[in-house]
């Protein structure tokens, strides 16, 4: 069974509709890109499988053993975390809020996962730090992190590599990427990056004018051109 | 030194001195520990609008020829409160356009209906009270201070078992959303108490000043810490530190107390970013 499945979606604001009857699944393990221009919904579609916004109509359905509250989600920054005074310890703590429920602190064992999180991500040595002072591939480990302590499962990124410098651009990949091979974790992303989302995943969703949904050979034979495009879509 | 000292232990003796540094200490907890997360949810501005609104009911109260204006007052604060919290998430008015035209509004409105009905014969000097505080701190009652430390503690308390739900709902409500958090409960939480302790305040420093009791505390601790908890505690310390300070130096001088502590705070705030400069840390 699929962990996450859309069914005749279709997502908006206020009433109006962005995106209409889409039609996806992704199971276990898979790493899939989304990818369509400015403006073509991508944010709102995140929104609604997170179930911040509710769909106009449709269904999302979550199985094999995956919670709704089990996606971890690394959303684009916000302009109050930009100056926000925070050590990195706490913020990728607060990841772990949604298993404790109406309890008001935090276990030992989450303690453990927020460590075990920072580890993988290769910021312990940051835990002290204040999240401000952090250039910003630092950020995006930190949130990275604080995801990791909210789901063992799934990972929903949106845009986890914006104003990023390449260098640090392709150490983030390479993360992201040793999270679904060795961890076995889902990856669903929201991309600007074709290229990269052609190298990395397995499968592709492309909305916009044309919507498009299968495997990464699938979309190349559909978008015999998106090969040559590379970075530009 | 030893004459001020003297008249402070003179002073002491009396219970309106006592109450008035109870009540003035235990606002200025209350407001600090939500001062660090209205700044940085981009709300410093409620508090103001939020006093304004107080005054506004107050003088609906008045006209109404209710002798307690407590509980009128404190549900229309709330509920506009919870109004404007709300307005953070996609509504056609955005936050600091809707506290404004709240805030503005209550003002206009309750000084029309004060002038309109008021029976009083000093209208301009009951206005300037509820405005700026009034000489009330110095009166209160035995039964008015436990009403204050009992609200006190429950905001305390209310704040230090939602502290990490607090923290986790300012820093990103999306992604604590997400995760199962009841982020809308958890505004709507933080909408009363702030409505709560702006009612409480109004009494201390009045419905002009009360943004300074909640917002320079915190700005001040941001200066000088880099994580969330310790700008906490230090906003909390710093707060009560410069109200009692206030009331003292308000009492022995025979300055307005509320403007008396604002201006103790906005000291305080001078010399920790002068601290914070020094260090090299510290924005926002």
């Amino acid at each position: 069974m699929a962990q996450l499945t859309c069914q005749n979606l279709c997502v908006g604001y206020d009433g109006k509709s962005v995106l209409q009857d889409l039609n996806f699944e992704v199971f276990a393990g898979d790493y899939l890109c989304i990818v369509g221009e400015n403006g073509s919904g991508k944010s709102t579609l995140i929104k609604t499988i997170l179930g911040l916004q509710p769909p106009i109509s449709g269904r999302i359905l979550t199985g094999d053993g995956l919670r709704k509250n089990e996606i971890g989600y690394l959303p684009q920054q916000t302009v109050v975390q930009k100056d926000f005074p925070a050590s990195v310890r706490e913020i990728v703590l607060s990841g772990c809020q949604g298993h404790c429920g109406s309890r008001p602190f935090y276990s030992k064992e989450e303690k453990k996962l927020a460590a075990d999180a920072m580890e993988k991500m290769q910021i312990t040595p940051l835990a002290k730090r204040c999240y401000r002072t952090l250039s910003g591939g630092q950020q995006q480990r930190v949130l990275l992190s604080r995801a990791l302590c909210a789901t063992q499962k799934m990972l929903l990124l949106d845009e986890p590599v914006s104003g990023l410098d390449p260098k640090v651009t392709a150490e983030m990949y390479a993360l992201i990427q040793k999270l679904n091979y060795e961890d076995g974790i889902t990856v669903v992303m929201i991309s600007h990056d074709l290229s990269a989302a052609l190298q990395y995943a397995s499968h592709i969703l492309h909305i916009g004018d044309r919507v498009f949904f299968g495997t990464k050979a699938a979309y190349l034979n559909e978008f015999p051109q998106a090969w040559q495009k590379g970075g530009g879509a | 030194m030893t004459a001020i000292f003297e008249k402070i232990a003179f002073y002491w003796t009396y219970p309106f001195v006592r109450y008035a540094l109870i009540v003035g200490v235990l606002i200025a907890l209350c407001s600090s520990l939500l001062g660090v997360t209205l700044v940085l949810k981009r709300f410093s501005f409620i508090g103001d609008g939020l006093s304004h609104v107080a005054f506004g009911a107050m003088a609906i109260a008045a006209v109404l020829g209710l002798t307690d204006d407590m509980p009128l007052t404190l549900g229309v604060t709330v509920v506009c409160a919870v109004l404007l919290l709300r307005t953070g998430q996609n509504t056609k008015i955005k936050g600091d356009a809707a506290v404004a035209m709240i805030s503005v509004g209550a003002l206009a409105i309750g000084y029309l209906l004060m002038n309109l009905f008021s029976t009083s014969s000093n209208l301009s000097g009951d206005v300037c009270s509820t405005l700026f505080g009034s000489t009330s701190i110095l009166t209160l009652s035995k039964s008015e201070v436990w009403l204050c430390a009992g609200l006190s503690v429950v905001v305390v308390a209310v704040f230090l078992l939602y502290y990490n739900k607090i923290f986790a709902v300012t820093f990103d409500e999306d992604f604590a959303k997400a995760a199962g958090t009841k982020a809308d409960l958890y505004n709507l939480l933080i909408a009363v108490i702030i409505a709560v302790v702006i009612v409480l305040a109004m009494n201390l420093v009045g419905s002009l000043l009360i943004s300074a009791l909640v917002i320079f505390p915190a700005l001040s601790a941001m200066r000088l810490f880099q994580n969330f908890r310790s700008v906490t505690v230090c906003s909390a310390v710093l707060s009560v530190s410069c109200a009692a300070l206030g009331i003292l130096i308000a009492i022995l001088a025979g300055t307005p107390v509320g403007s008396t502590i604002v201006a103790v705070d906005i000291l305080a705030f001078l010399i920790c970013s002068t601290i914070g400069r020094a260090r090299g840390g510290g924005t926002g």
